[in-house]
């Protein structure tokens, strides 16, 4: 073969893959849509349409179902609150990280980072002991404190990224400029770092959101979505099945677009 | 109205030494150039006077008062540093604004005072502007106008001009000059470049290895050099050095010639390459490389098996290859002890 058809043999391999992956990714969701947004009758029918009907049957349904609203009352809770202990947590250690030099850095960082070697099953029964001991199960704060541990090695990673990149030059002038640490912190560093914070507070929203196993072992009255489907995956119809996946994969996939290049800025592929 | 006192200044990170016992005194509006080569200990020093640092030992008094203990708003000082550290979410009036803005100013004085430093540094048509829309030279104009407005006992300035390209070096370089002369502030500039060390100081403070080897006016520091380090880091091309024999009682033998120098047991011998001329009698030189310059020749020769360069008129072309005769000046001839490196008389 010539060298010109083996790049073109090669360029074929590559975007076949690529449409693999993206087959790979989309699919699923396509077919989450197709059959959230049809009428109860199509779901289950065969081939399906590439634009739904628009039917808001499956989804009135899904909404009108008994304890669907408080399930998604209380993940909103526990993901605003996994959210607010992360970012209150986590963004202070990434400044920590970031600027100073402490004894025990590098193993701190690998500890951040060893949080999440220990698989979640692993610890749900001494987790759901200790709760029930402590009279945290079955609340929206117990909860949300173990999302905070699942959420907070992201916090702190992205923010450490996100203060490394604004040059501590910027602070330093501050504080040449009449500034104390905290204004200087609040008056340069804030601003420059907030869209940042921001983008981080909404991944550990997302993460809690759907968090599932914690959710279903920890809660008994007070279930998440997530939770309170899995619950009754066995007893629900499938149309129900459906508009509750779309209800939950909709907003994390719109937080997680939103905020995408601050995500890979977590793995040093951009600062900014 | 401040004079800077350096008293025993000592820096350690960690096992390293970056200042050894340091002692300086800067003169009221004196503009003082701290220069050396990098690791040389002068950032370190720049960065405890303004207390972005802490000195392992010793003391910094700024007119009159002891201030290493003071965080760096308490100081009376203002900085512009080497990447200018131009705030990027505010606009130039903002930025120029920020310190004033930090001491509760009116608005009417802040207002007056940023315009005021903004013409002096031509960025008045930039003040609503973002960093992001501003050019390197801008940038610096920036930051020199920000420090500027807070009216300092003393201007810290960090390498500031080492990221611009060479011609707006030279340009920028005259320009503060000028608006420091006029502010009657203290100021001291940290630098690699011997060039703009010498157009911009009233002294220079010649740094290695942690200490400061010389502390004069530029051309003392250039003719009489402390020591022979400060020979070899300043000038370009920098001083030949030539070893000595003695050979009686303040005279010494160089590459065969006598010259009278001074009463020691070892003795190098140094010599500025232009203090050099073309004579019947001299140091032989053997040329290797001619380099013509335009307004003059730089040659390269062997005297004695060690290098040697001299700065010829440009009439004069030796082929690699001749030996020529080098006399010097005599009374521009320098002697260094071999031993402790500094300057014999």
């Amino acid at each position: 073969m010539s060298e010109p058809s083996v790049r073109r043999a090669g360029n074929r391999v590559f975007i076949a893959g690529v449409a693999l992956l993206i087959l790979w990714v989309l699919l699923p969701i396509w077919l989450l849509f197709v059959n959230a947004l049809s009428a109860p009758a199509e779901v289950t029918g065969f081939p399906k349409r590439f634009i739904p009907s628009f039917d808001l049957a499956s989804l009135s349904f899904f909404f009108g179902f008994s304890g669907v609203i408080d399930a998604l009352w209380n993940s909103v809770k526990v993901a605003a609150l996994t959210m607010i202990l992360s970012i209150g947590v986590g963004a202070p250690a990434g400044y920590a990280l970031s600027r100073f030099d402490f004894p025990g850095k590098e193993t701190f960082r690998f500890l951040v980072v060893m949080t999440r070697a220990f698989p979640l099953p692993l610890l749900a029964l001494p987790l759901a002991v200790m709760f029930i001991r402590t009279g945290l199960d079955d609340t929206i704060i117990g909860l949300a404190l173990v999302h905070t541990t699942l959420a907070l090695p992201f916090a702190v990673l992205i923010t450490y990224s996100l203060f490394s990149g604004i040059p501590l030059e910027l602070e330093e002038a501050a504080w040449t400029l009449g500034c104390n640490r905290v204004q200087a912190f609040t008056k340069v560093i804030l601003p420059l770092a907030a869209p940042g914070i921001a983008a981080s507070a909404v991944f550990a929203f997302v993460i809690s959101w759907n968090e599932v196993f914690a959710a279903a072992v920890l809660t008994v009255e007070n279930r998440t979505l997530t939770a309170f489907l899995l619950q009754s995956l066995d007893v629900s119809p499938l149309p129900l099945k459906f508009a509750g996946g779309a209800a939950l994969v909709l907003p994390a996939l719109f937080f997680i677009f939103a905020v995408r290049k601050y995500l890979f800025a977590m793995w040093g592929i951009a600062n900014r | 109205m401040a004079v800077i006192e350096i008293k025993q200044v000592a820096k350690n990170f960690g096992a390293f030494t970056a200042l050894h016992s340091v002692d300086l005194t800067i003169a009221d509006q004196e503009f003082m150039v701290l220069l050396g080569a990098s690791g040389c200990g002068k950032t370190t020093l720049l960065r405890i006077i303004a207390g972005l640092e802490t000195p392992t030992a010793g003391e910094v008094w700024i007119g009159g008062r002891r201030v290493d203990h003071l965080p760096p708003r308490e100081r009376g000082i203002a900085m512009v540093f080497q990447n200018y550290a131009v705030f990027p979410h505010l606009t130039v009036f903002e930025n120029i604004a920020f310190g004033l803005r930090m001491k509760k100013m009116d608005q009417a004085e802040v207002t007056r005072r940023v315009t005021r430093t903004a013409e002096l540094m031509h960025i008045e048509q930039l003040l609503k502007r973002y960093s992001g829309e501003l050019s390197g030279g801008q940038r610096q104009r920036v930051a020199v106008a920000r420090a500027l407005a807070m009216e300092p006992d003393v201007i810290l300035m960090d390498e500031p001009l080492s990221n611009l390209d060479a011609l707006l070096r030279l340009e920028m370089r005259a320009e503060l000059k000028g608006v420091l002369a006029e502010s009657n502030t203290t100021t001291i500039y940290v630098t690699h470049d011997q060039v703009e060390a010498m157009s911009l100081a009233d002294r220079i403070s010649v740094m290695n290895g942690g200490r400061i080897v010389q502390a004069a006016n530029p051309v003392e520091v250039y003719r009489n050099p402390a020591a022979r380090f400060v020979g070899s880091f300043i000038g370009n091309p920098p001083m030949n050095f030539l070893t000595a024999t003695p050979v009686g009682p303040g005279k010494w033998q160089v590459a065969g010639q006598t010259y009278d120098g001074p009463h020691a047991q070892a003795a190098e011998f140094a010599v500025r390459p232009e203090d050099l001329h073309p004579a019947d009698h001299g140091l032989p030189a053997e040329v290797r490389v001619v380099e013509p310059l335009g307004p003059h020749t730089l040659v390269t020769t062997t005297v004695a098996g060690q290098p040697f360069r001299a700065v010829l008129e440009s009439t004069l072309m030796p082929r690699p290859g001749d030996v020529i005769h080098l006399a010097p000046v005599p009374d521009r001839i320098r002697w260094f002890d071999p031993a402790t490196q500094t300057a014999l008389c």
